[in-house]
């Protein structure tokens, strides 16, 4: 239900990035969304796919990959996916663990088409 | 063709927000607390036994979020502390910068404990920090005891898991001792207590969890402002 306000956001953090890259066209935006972070990957690219359509970026498209719950061992340090929310170490079957991921919302990578000229730009601005 | 990596938040702009929210509370002592449930499950019932059960000398305010009407400020405002709606027209979820907006009216000095009532939603508040020292999650046992599976971000998300409603556990086929080990499942840490906001005594366990919740925020305030 949120996701069209979450396209919406995304629009607008390529739209600042872009202010850093003048004359480049964003083609492609990737993030990291967890499956805990209550986004439908689904809903979210048709929502994006509706926000971008008629404006000079309707062909940029939404690379979102969906990242597992991830939990770190205290007692043997090792990091698991955790399948079906089990808790327990696999390694070493310790039930002292920690979550260290799975409710990403994140962004990744924007990959953009830059002529010669405001490549060198970019870079005389950094 | 250029790849640039990109390290921030889809959500950056509220999560900017959040942390101002977060540092104004720590700031002015505010304990803030945000209530997530589906539609019926009892927040504004908690909340007006809540208020009923506080000295009237607490220093306490409430948002209440609703696609629309202001009846659950109404319901609240009777307690005699602050309250106010906010109406988002049709946005599921509240968010840091309707919170902001809505503080704007209020000295956060003179307000020590802040219940921010979400719009009654299980899946898209969960998304939004607005601040909160903690977000609190109600399940009703005229829901579903697997909703924690289904709905699992906010379980995972919530210090505190309230199972409201329990006077109507003996005419319904809920098992709460299945919901609460579901909700574990998702998050091993989460705290629960069975709150029903009219049996007698019904309240107990919350209202205990919610005294230890805010000596607890007092201490750490105190130990913080002595280090300083």
């Amino acid at each position: 239900m949120h996701e069209l306000s979450i396209a919406e956001s995304i629009l607008d953090a390529v739209r600042a990035e872009l202010l850093r890259y003048p004359g480049a066209k964003p083609l492609r935006v990737g993030l990291r969304i967890g499956v805990l972070a209550a986004v439908d990957i689904d809903s979210l690219s048709f929502c994006f796919e509706s926000v971008v359509r008629g404006t000079d970026w309707d062909s940029l498209t939404l690379d979102a990959k969906s990242c597992p719950p991830t939990r770190r061992c205290l007692a043997c340090l090792g990091d698991f996916e955790s399948v079906e929310y089990n808790t327990l170490c696999p390694r070493c079957g310790d039930g002292n663990t920690i979550s260290t991921g799975g409710d990403e919302l994140d962004f990744d990578y924007l990959e953009v088409e830059t002529d010669g000229a405001s490549s060198t730009q970019v870079q005389s601005t950094e | 063709m250029e790849r640039l990596p990109l390290k921030s938040k889809v959500l950056n702009e509220n999560q900017r927000i959040a942390e101002e929210l977060r540092e104004r509370y720590r700031n002015s002592g505010t304990l803030c607390l945000n209530l997530i449930s589906s539609p019926g499950s009892g927040k504004t019932a908690l909340l007006e036994r809540t208020l009923a059960s506080l000295d009237p000398s607490t220093r306490v305010a409430v948002l209440t979020g609703d696609l629309q009407t202001d009846n659950d400020a109404r319901r609240l405002a009777r307690f005699g502390f602050p309250v106010q709606q906010i109406t988002t027209g049709g946005t599921c979820h509240l968010d840091g910068r309707m919170i902001e907006k809505h503080l704007a009216v209020w000295d956060l000095d003179e307000i020590d404990l802040l219940f921010v009532e979400n719009v009654g939603n299980l899946v898209c508040p969960s998304s939004y920090d607005l601040g909160e020292a903690s977000k609190i999650v109600l399940l009703s046992v005229t829901e579903g005891e697997d909703k924690p599976l289904k709905y699992p971000s906010i379980f995972f998300k919530s210090d505190l898991f309230v199972l409201t409603k329990i006077d109507l556990l003996p005419y319904v086929p809920f098992d709460a001792d299945v919901a609460e080990a579901n909700a574990r499942r998702i998050h091993p840490e989460i705290e629960i207590v069975r709150a029903s906001a009219t049996a007698p005594g019904g309240m107990e366990a919350w209202l205990e969890w919610l005294r230890a919740r805010t000596a607890a925020f007092k201490e750490r305030a105190a130990v913080a402002g002595s280090v300083m």
